[in-house]
């Protein structure tokens, strides 16, 4: 109560009107996650008696138990979106680093056709249905990585993004500079400007990163028939419907699995799946909160 | 002379992975939008994609007319362009408002904490929300279902009443979008000159009127730009919120069937290749237009900030 206020600052009621609010938003914002951390660890039997709440007459892990027990199938699809995601984002940050240090490149002589050819993209395109039959029919994308990762390759967005933090944050005079020592293109590209370049780097590579984790759609349309390679929001997705999905698929077989499936936690499990994808996106972005929002704020206000 | 042959040799190598991608996954799919005016079948004898489109029928405008004449037709655009008229206005007053309050508070460590938890559903896909969303409402065990049956209300099968859709719908969309947008607004805010509100206060203006006239008029030029931006993608919706949350449940479709969404299930549930494509054109075309038009006016207001 003694610190001074600030000059010019609301006054303190209204202040703590203000907190009041935005506790309310930022609670909306986050409680359902906790509400389903809360079921997740929910027993079946509480569930039947009291429905989802807040709090359980009982708790329990059998539902986590039972993701470790299904084994294959959810692991793999877990780890699916771990490799898809590390690799998809490798891949794009190649592809997109040196198309955006071109474009960046004020000397290069198709600087302004090849700008426009992926800026084009942006405002105007095929479609979902030729894009689709244009994937499976020309270039074979289905039931493979490839097919999740192929078709989230690019992103206009962040290409532009890529090529404002080299014009922002890389001098014309270090380029020319490594050229008169006999620097080569790509050693200049990659010994030289990544380097200093890392933030916008950082920036990129989470938003993509998050994209690939995030994705659920692309699978959908080029993996569905095949449980080797869906990812765990794919998996989400069709539990959606077909709560007994899991077991369907799952290699158990006979006995096991119909044991399995008599007394199976279906509604606490689904919850326990969508704390599993949702935890590392929760562990990492409070660290890459900075970043991200640098991207978006470029992003927004030169797209 | 053949130093810079050279060069332009190299970074066109640079150029060639992103520029085959595009044209492949951008530019051959736009040849791909001749199937709107063709019967889509299959070439048996080879099927690959160009004997596909070149030996299927040309049936002229037959997929427009008919996905015109569809009485749906019209709920789909009405749906697809009212939602994004609503939202656009009311995320805008959101945004704009929360991040003038957040600006106000005068611990920035708290501010901080704020920031970082409304900015956190932006990061979740609609599947997950879609869970959020079914605990609360799922008919037999969801949070509100047990509350209603606890006090002897009647029990509303959520998943198969389309009129309170365009509610839950809005909730998900200012829930998953405001933290993120308030974020580029504070963002802006932050970046207004400050001493222009030192010599207001020092002038007597209360706060209501500094926010009036000088963080609003501030923060005029994005706000136009955002929302002009918007007002482009109008015919765009987003699909998983329109697929996903209602869990694909047809008996909404009166209040979630939009455009996109409506090309998807014509071309999985239907194989309609060709109606998909038709409807897919619509829209990209209506949305050229938008854009265009969105663009121009932008520029009219600040150059420097027009898409191109």
């Amino acid at each position: 109560m003694k610190k001074t206020r600030p000059v010019n600052s609301v006054s303190r009621v209204t202040e703590l009107i203000f907190h009041i609010i935005l506790i309310a938003f930022c609670l909306i914002c986050v409680v359902p996650f906790i509400f389903v951390i809360i079921i997740s660890f929910t027993s079946q039997q509480s569930i039947r008696e009291i429905g989802y709440s807040f709090i359980p007459n009982e708790w329990s892990l059998e539902a986590y138990k039972y993701a470790f027990k299904m084994g294959q199938l959810l692991w793999r699809s877990y780890f699916n979106s771990f490799f898809i995601t590390v690799v998809g984002t490798i891949c794009t940050l190649i592809v997109t680093i040196m198309y955006s240090y071109a474009l960046f490149r004020k000397d290069f002589k198709f600087r302004k056709f090849f700008t426009f050819f992926c800026f084009f993209t942006m405002i105007f395109g095929g479609g979902l249905a030729p894009t689709y039959v244009v994937c499976k029919t020309v270039l074979g994308l289905s039931n493979s990585y490839a097919a999740v990762i192929v078709p989230m390759l690019l992103n206009p967005f962040n290409l532009i993004v890529m090529r404002t933090f080299f014009q922002s944050s890389v001098p014309m005079e270090l380029v020319d500079a490594a050229a008169i020592d006999g620097s080569g293109e790509y050693s200049t590209l990659f010994r030289i400007i990544v380097p200093v370049s890392k933030p916008g780097i950082a920036t990129v590579g989470l938003l993509t990163a998050l994209a690939y984790w995030n994705e659920w759609f692309i699978p959908k349309l080029y993996v569905s028939g095949d449980v080797k390679h869906m990812p765990l929001q794919y998996l989400l997705m069709e539990m959606q419907e077909k709560v007994d999905f899991l077991i369907k698929n799952s290699s158990l077989i006979g006995a096991e699995a119909s044991s399995i499936a008599k007394s199976l936690p279906q509604n606490s499990l689904r919850m326990a799946l969508v704390v599993l994808i949702v935890v590392p996106i929760a562990f990492a972005y409070p660290f890459f909160q900075r970043y991200i929002i640098a991207g978006l704020t470029i992003g927004s206000v030169k797209g | 002379m053949k130093g810079k042959t050279k060069k332009t040799l190299l970074l066109t190598t640079m150029v060639l992975p992103g520029a085959i991608w595009f044209f492949l996954l951008r530019y051959v799919p736009m040849v791909g939008m001749a199937l709107a005016f063709k019967d889509y079948k299959v070439y048996i004898k080879d099927p690959s994609f160009w004997n596909n489109l070149h030996f299927s029928k040309w049936v002229g405008f037959k997929n427009f007319k008919f996905l015109f004449s569809s009485t749906d037709t019209g709920k789909i655009i009405r749906n697809t362009v009212g939602y994004n008229v609503v939202w656009i206005i009311l995320g805008l007053v959101l945004s704009v408002g929360m991040a003038i309050i957040l600006n106000e508070i005068t611990r920035k460590r708290v501010a901080k904490v704020y920031q970082t938890l409304m900015f956190f559903p932006y990061f979740l896909s609609w599947v997950v929300a879609s869970y959020f969303v079914l605990a609360f409402l799922d008919p037999t065990r969801g949070l509100i279902t047990s509350w209603q049956m606890k006090n002897g209300m009647d029990v509303i099968n959520w998943y198969h009443e389309p009129k309170y859709w365009p509610v839950i719908l809005t909730i998900c969309n200012i829930w998953k979008n405001t933290g993120y947008s308030c974020i580029l607004y504070l963002a802006a805010i932050t970046g207004i000159d400050t001493t222009q509100y030192e010599a207001a206060a020092i002038d007597g203006a209360t706060k209501w009127q500094q926010i009036k006239h000088i963080t609003l008029p501030n923060l005029r030029p994005m706000i136009c730009i955002l929302l002009i931006m918007n007002v482009g993608k109008i015919f765009n919706a987003d699909f998983g919120l329109f697929y996903s949350v209602p869990l694909n449940s047809g008996s909404l479709f009166p209040a979630t069937q939009v455009i996109d969404t409506y090309v998807y299930r014509t071309l999985t549930a239907t194989s309609n290749i060709g109606m998909s494509t038709a409807a897919g054109m619509f829209q990209q075309l209506v949305g050229f237009v938008c854009i265009m038009i969105a663009n121009r006016v932008v520029s009219k207001i600040d150059a420097d900030s027009s898409l191109f």
